[in-house]
């Protein structure tokens, strides 16, 4: 199990250099080929109608003259060996495993996605738990009671619920219950260490959207598995034996059917720990999802590098964990 | 047989209507307002006007500061904001109407004092104004202040006239090297005393000192470059509690060394300020019109949504502004891609400006131009109409445009290009609108949108690219970096503004004519003798067809009933942020 | 096998549930379990009468699809009431099964009657311990903890033959081996002493050494706890091993009806014979190839009129035409031994005699 996990990781850091490389060679090669100049790139960070002798500075200052190599190597290299900064008066230090600095807030990268972490954890577990309980328990109510009003009710509130975007349950809501209703307040990240009762009413809003969207398909995808499980051979022989209904829907058709479903709920956790990005947007609130967006839109290529290793290492290691726990629900797989 | 589109509309109407019920109710609860408060009221006035103190005043915005070092930043409503942490030489005055767009002391006694034919500014500065600190402001500090703009790596946002204007070739800025009598361009005769050492004669130097807080001091020995933005040292009546978070936002709180006494253009009424940072621009409009944010930093107005709203609710219009925002919309024609003035001037006559009026939103959105300069500018005059009309009813002149055509030698018109703001609607609708009245006459117009981003530096604001793609119109909207003539039209006509990248003479004029005045004009110390100049200017790049005036932008600004003290600052372009107060 | 008592077999015609109290330890009286589908009535087990008494083992035969595991699906009382009905009267120690509630029904299940299924890999948990099966299984219909539990699981594993039951106890059904398994299902069957098992071809998905090995535990325990065995299987060799009495199953209907002896050696309906026809014998000459029944079995939706064999059987023209018109009814034709076909009782013990027990 150790040299499993030991191998898995060392193949994800070779990932994480590769997807650091593509994301760079995206950030540089591609506005270069479409006849961006490094005096236009130099442009985007500076104010308006900037002279010759702006640009030029700003070109040496982050040195976007030199190759690409050159500049992907600094980057690799500070995240092994660290790396300093000059703010002008001072040499910051940025230990390893330095992500660069922000061209844009002049913060290390590292710190801000630090910083950023909580909100996007708290709008992910938020939600997934409220996901997981609603889609649950929906799709398995909707399997057992295949074909009748309730089922089809569910599986049609189900299909909206896939096909709407959070942007659009999320407005909507921030116009219905927020603003006209005043049922919540408005949202506001408050830390959960800071005050928990503020940090719940101030999220339930963005969880209640972003979970719309996954309990959706969570019910959809539980309700399928569960009418798949019901119909196997085990089933039958849990009844054979006598136990009670609830006993063999729960422990012997729900334990089978959530399998599979722990596995895409690995996958959606760790997507949307690397940024819930339109949640984020539509909430505004500042997780890991608006810092890289914000980095893209100022042309912010350490935020952007960053943001985007950190998303690449949280599917990563939602792999790693699913494999893991995968081994740990379903017998057959710990033993071959 | 409904459609399901019906019923949608019919949804997203109720969430319109509701809203606006919504916010208005609350509204009328929290402060009953004043006699004045009515539609427009701001624009002219002071609106609840009140000397009343405490409160927290909450600030938003869509995206951020492009830094809160004073010296670093360049975005008009930046530059409204730190005059509340920080003081600068000179200043806007802060009063309503036109008024606002003339430059008075601040940390300086009194305007500078010319030498040596318009080549030196001398300032003399109050004395015992403090930092947040309880330290005195020294000259010396301004001097700072000045040297670190000269380092455009650390200081990239700000503008970079010292640069240009000050006697200082080769100096490098003072982080390279900290000694600051290597600094030629500011001598300071004692602690109160500082003189300004131009190259050449420059005219509008208050200005210049006033317009941005590349004045503001700064003690050197507090100074941690690129990061000073994140904890600028207090001048003003406020200072940051604890660091500025970049994209989240930080809060100021009342600076108990700053003395009124000495500062008649800021008011220190909020206890604190909270300001918040990424919040999207319709929650914010959404908030304001609920009374939990007090102002929209960027000030350019509401979005669509909440502007639809607004504008048919009296109840909410009633606390709504819509002043001329203090650019002007209009139509550059590139003179390299088309040299033929009649040419130009077939583009000219042949504008609908019915429909480019139109594009703009009509009355609320704009008001249709003739002079180049809008009426914010200190001394502009309305001028006369250069083969087109300032009429919303003007739809062209079709004959005199074929005229012109064949004069140009081309009777039957000619191909151009014209780019627009692709995520601009009403850019997108004026091209449209150009495309079709132009072709009334011949004159084909390929329309190319390209994103708000780079539209600036790297279309229009290349030259490169305008005669690689053989750009001939785009739309374009010029904000001054001060109220004056030369603020306003030099950047866009002179010659010598022409840059390779963020360059906004998008027309790429080079008139000897124009060249000429712009060189004479900086010498001229009467101020009335200088507008005259610059309405000469105008006239002459209109008559020379260069720029196609369209609407002086109108912008729609809502102000929550519990903000005291606001009103429309015409040298901002925005709501005076230094001199707000909250009730409630 | 002759000192071997005879299960007594009903006539099974209609009418019979009137007959009042039941006089056998399992009776079954005009079965019938249909599903209504979008296709039509799916008419699965349509009258299905028969008899069992402790100690005593019944092997119903049929080609797939006959009946066999939806009838002794419905004396479990497994199917979903939602999406099935079932008639007629099942009468187990007593009790009547049809009309008791699902909950009385779930009682008796595992307790007095069990079942072992085909496939035991498919039917046990995967993710379960094969000792936690056991246990459940004996701890939902007694009240002890767990400790006892396990104690009588490993007790039982033991007793079907498991090496290091308190080992295995602790394995996975994957990581036993396929007769493994199924000793396993048949101690989680045990578990509770049930007078009533129902085997659904227990031995098909194993090999023939392990096969054998089956029966024998089967045949020993019903010795040991005295239960009545349902033998659900379309192999006549398992039915010969261990059977005592013999229901033949066609389309949803019993059609032969004796004890292994008569059925095997004096079969006397044609899909009997055809059935003895299609069993590899190892007395026979290896040139001599089998003969498999002519024909698909019917559609239970549309089931053929008359006699539902008619289209497959080879003698459906010597009734003059009854065979397409008119059911034959299941009548006692000999002590014991019941058949439904038109055909002459002589003409038929002809027909064996000369023309199919020659070639078999």
């Amino acid at each position: 199990m150790v040299a499993f996990i030991v191998r898995r990781l060392l193949g994800a850091v070779g990932l994480l250099l590769i997807i650091s490389a593509v994301t760079f060679a995206i950030f540089f090669l591609v506005p270069r080929a479409a006849g961006v100049t490094a005096d236009d790139l130099a442009a985007r960070y500076a104010g308006k109608t900037p002279d010759a002798a702006t640009l030029t500075a700003i070109k040496e200052r982050f040195g976007l003259d030199e190759p690409i190599t050159t500049q992907y190597g600094k980057f690799v290299k500070a995240i092994v060996a660290g790396d300093t900064y000059d703010t002008g008066t001072e040499k910051i230090d940025c230990p390893a495993p330095c992500l660069g600095y922000s061209f844009r807030t002049n913060q290390p990268v590292l710190d801000q996605i630090i910083d950023r972490l909580p909100i996007t954890m708290s709008i992910t577990a938020g939600a997934a738990v409220l996901w997981l309980i609603a889609g649950i328990s929906i799709g398995v109510l909707s399997a057992l009671r295949r074909g009748t009003l309730f089922d089809r009710a569910a599986m049609a509130v189900a299909l909206a619920g896939v096909s709407l975007p959070v942007f659009f349950t999320g407005l909507l809501g921030l116009a219905f219950v927020v603003h006209k209703w005043h049922l919540l307040p408005e949202v506001n990240y408050v830390g959960l260490t800071e005050n928990p009762a503020k940090w719940f009413a101030s999220l339930l809003l963005p969880w209640i959207a972003l979970a719309f969207l996954y309990a959706a398909l969570y019910a959809r995808l539980t309700r399928a598995g569960m009418l798949e499980t019901m119909n196997e051979d085990f089933i039958r022989t849990a009844r054979a034996k006598g136990l009670p209904e609830k006993t063999v829907v729960v422990k012997h058709g729900l334990r089978a059917t959530l399998t599979p479903i722990l596995t895409i709920f690995g996958l959606d956790l760790g997507v949307l720990l690397g940024g819930a990005i339109i949640t984020e947007k539509t909430f505004s609130l500042p997780g890991l999802g608006q810092l890289a967006l914000d980095g893209i839109n100022q042309s912010d290529l350490p935020v952007v590098l960053g943001a985007t290793l950190f998303a690449a290492l949280f599917i990563v290691l939602a792999n790693l964990v699913v494999d893991v726990l995968y081994g740990v629900i379903d017998p057959r797989v710990r033993h071959s | 047989m409904k459609s399901p589109k019906v019923v949608t509309s019919a949804a997203a109407g109720a969430v319109v209507l509701s809203l606006g019920l919504a916010a208005c109710g609350g509204g009328d609860d929290s402060s009953g307002g004043t006699s004045s408060a009515k539609f427009d009221a701001g624009s002219t006035a002071v609106v609840n006007a009140s000397d009343k103190k405490g409160g927290v005043l909450k600030m938003a915005q869509p995206d951020d500061f492009e830094s809160l070092d004073p010296a670093n930043i360049y975005y008009a409503y930046g530059l409204n904001f730190t005059r509340l942490y920080s003081r600068q030489l000179m200043t806007y005055a802060s009063k309503p109407g036109t008024e606002g767009s003339k430059m008075v002391p601040d940390l300086a006694e009194a305007p500078g004092t010319p030498g040596d034919g318009g080549k030196t500014w001398t300032y003399k500065i109050k004395r015992g104004v403090k930092y947040e600190d309880g330290t005195e402001i020294k000259a010396k500090d301004i001097k700072y202040a000045v040297a670190r703009t000269f380092d455009r790596g650390v200081l990239r946002n700000g503008p970079s006239y010292f640069t240009q204007l000050l006697d200082a070739d080769g100096y490098k800025g003072p982080f390279k090297d900290k000694d600051l009598d290597k600094f030629k361009g500011v001598e300071v005769k004692d602690d109160y005393t500082l003189v300004f050492k131009l190259k050449a004669p420059f005219a509008e130097f208050d200005q210049v000192v006033g317009f941005s807080g590349q004045t503001v001091p700064v003690p050197q020995a507090k100074d941690t470059g690129t990061r000073y933005g994140m904890h600028p040292v207090s001048s003003g009546p406020y200072k940051w509690e604890g660091d500025y978070q970049p994209k989240k936002g930080g809060t100021l709180v009342r600076n108990s060394n700053w003395d009124p006494q000495t500062d008649p253009n800021r008011k220190q009424l909020p206890d604190k300020i909270e300001v918040q940072a990424g919040l999207k621009a319709e929650e914010i409009d959404n908030r304001l019109m609920a009374g939990t944010v007090h102002v929209d930093l960027p000030g350019s107005g509401v979005q669509a949504a909440a502007r639809q709203q607004i504008l048919t609710n009296p109840k909410l219009k009633a606390n709504a502004d819509n002043p001329l925002a203090g650019f002007h919309w209009y139509i550059p024609i590139n003179t390299k891609n088309i040299p033929n003035v009649e040419c130009r001037k077939a583009i000219v006559y042949a504008a609908d400006r019915a429909a480019m009026f139109r594009a703009y939103g009509g009355d609320a959105g704009g008001q249709v131009s003739t002079s180049i300069q809008p009426p914010a500018v200190d001394g502009r005059e309305k001028g006369q109409d250069f083969y087109t009309k300032a009429d919303v009813n003007f739809t062209g002149d079709v004959n005199a445009a074929k005229d012109a055509l064949n004069k140009c030698g081309k009777p039957t018109g000619f191909e151009t290009v014209m780019v627009f703001r692709s995520d601009r609607p009403k850019e997108k609708a004026t091209a449209e609108a150009l495309e079709q009245s132009l072709a009334r006459v011949g004159i084909k117009l390929q329309l190319k949108g390209y994103p708000s981003g780079t539209y600036t530096n790297e279309q229009l604001g290349s030259p490169a690219f305008v005669k690689r793609e053989k750009v001939g119109l785009g739309t374009y909207g010029w904000a001054p970096d001060w109220n004056t003539g030369y603020g306003y039209l030099q950047p866009i006509s002179d010659k010598d503004a022409i840059v390779e990248t963020g360059n906004a003479n998008a027309e790429e004029l080079d008139d000897s004519v124009v060249n000429g005045k712009w060189d004479e004009v900086v010498k001229v110390q009467d101020p009335a003798q200088r507008a005259k100049i610059y309405n000469e200017i105008d006239a002459r790049i209109r008559e020379q067809a260069a720029i196609l005036p369209n609407v002086y932008a109108k912008s729609l600004l809502f102000r929550p009933t519990s903000l005291t003290n606001v009103y429309f600052h015409a040298g901002y372009g925005m709501y005076d942020y230094a001199n707000m107060g909250v009730t409630g | 096998m002759t000192d071997k008592r005879r299960a007594e077999l009903t006539d099974g015609t209609v009418g019979d549930s009137a007959a009042g109290a039941p006089t056998a330890f399992l009776e079954v009286r005009d079965l019938r379990v249909h599903f209504p589908t979008d296709d039509g009535l799916v008419k699965s087990v349509d009258g299905l009468s028969f008899k069992l008494e402790r100690g005593r083992t019944l092997g119903i035969v049929g080609e797939s699809g006959s009946g066999k595991s939806v009838s002794s699906m419905a004396i479990m009382g497994l199917h979903n009431r939602r999406n099935s009905k079932v008639s007629g009267e099942i009468w187990l120690n007593g009790e009547e099964l049809v009309g008791l509630s699902p909950d009385r029904v779930r009682q008796l299940r595992g307790k007095h009657m069990a079942m072992i299924f085909q496939d035991p890999l498919s039917a046990m948990h995967p993710f379960y311990t094969v000792g936690h099966q056991i246990v459940e299984a004996y701890r939902v219909h007694n009240d002890v903890s767990k400790q006892v539990a396990r104690k009588h699981a490993i007790d039982m594993l033991g007793r079907v033959g498991i090496p290091k039951p308190d080992k295995r106890v602790d394995d996975y059904p994957h990581q036993f081996s396929g007769g493994m398994r199924q000793r396993a299902m048949i101690a989680m069957a045990l578990s509770c002493d049930p007078e009533l098992l129902i085997a659904d071809e227990p031995t098909t998905a194993l090999d023939v050494t392990v096969q054998a090995q089956i029966l024998d535990l089967i045949r020993d325990l019903q010795q040991e706890f005295n239960s009545a065995i349902i033998m659900i299987t379309h192999d006549l060799g398992v039915v010969a091993e261990l059977s005592d009495d013999i229901l033949v199953m066609y389309a949803g209907r019993s059609v032969e009806q004796a004890s292994v002896e008569d059925a095997f050696h004096r079969p006397l309906h044609p899909y009997t014979w055809g059935l003895l026809g299609s069993m590899p014998r190892l007395d026979r000459d290896r040139t001599e190839r089998l003969m498999p029944i002519k024909g698909t079995p019917p559609s239970l939706i549309n089931v053929p009129s008359g006699c539902a064999f008619n289209p497959r059987c080879a003698y459906r023209d010597l009734n003059g035409g009854k065979s397409e018109t008119d059911r034959p009814e299941l009548v006692e034709v000999e002590p014991g031994h019941k058949a439904a076909c038109h055909l002459p009782l002589d003409r038929r013990r002809e027909i064996w005699d000369t023309e199919i027990r020659p070639k078999l």
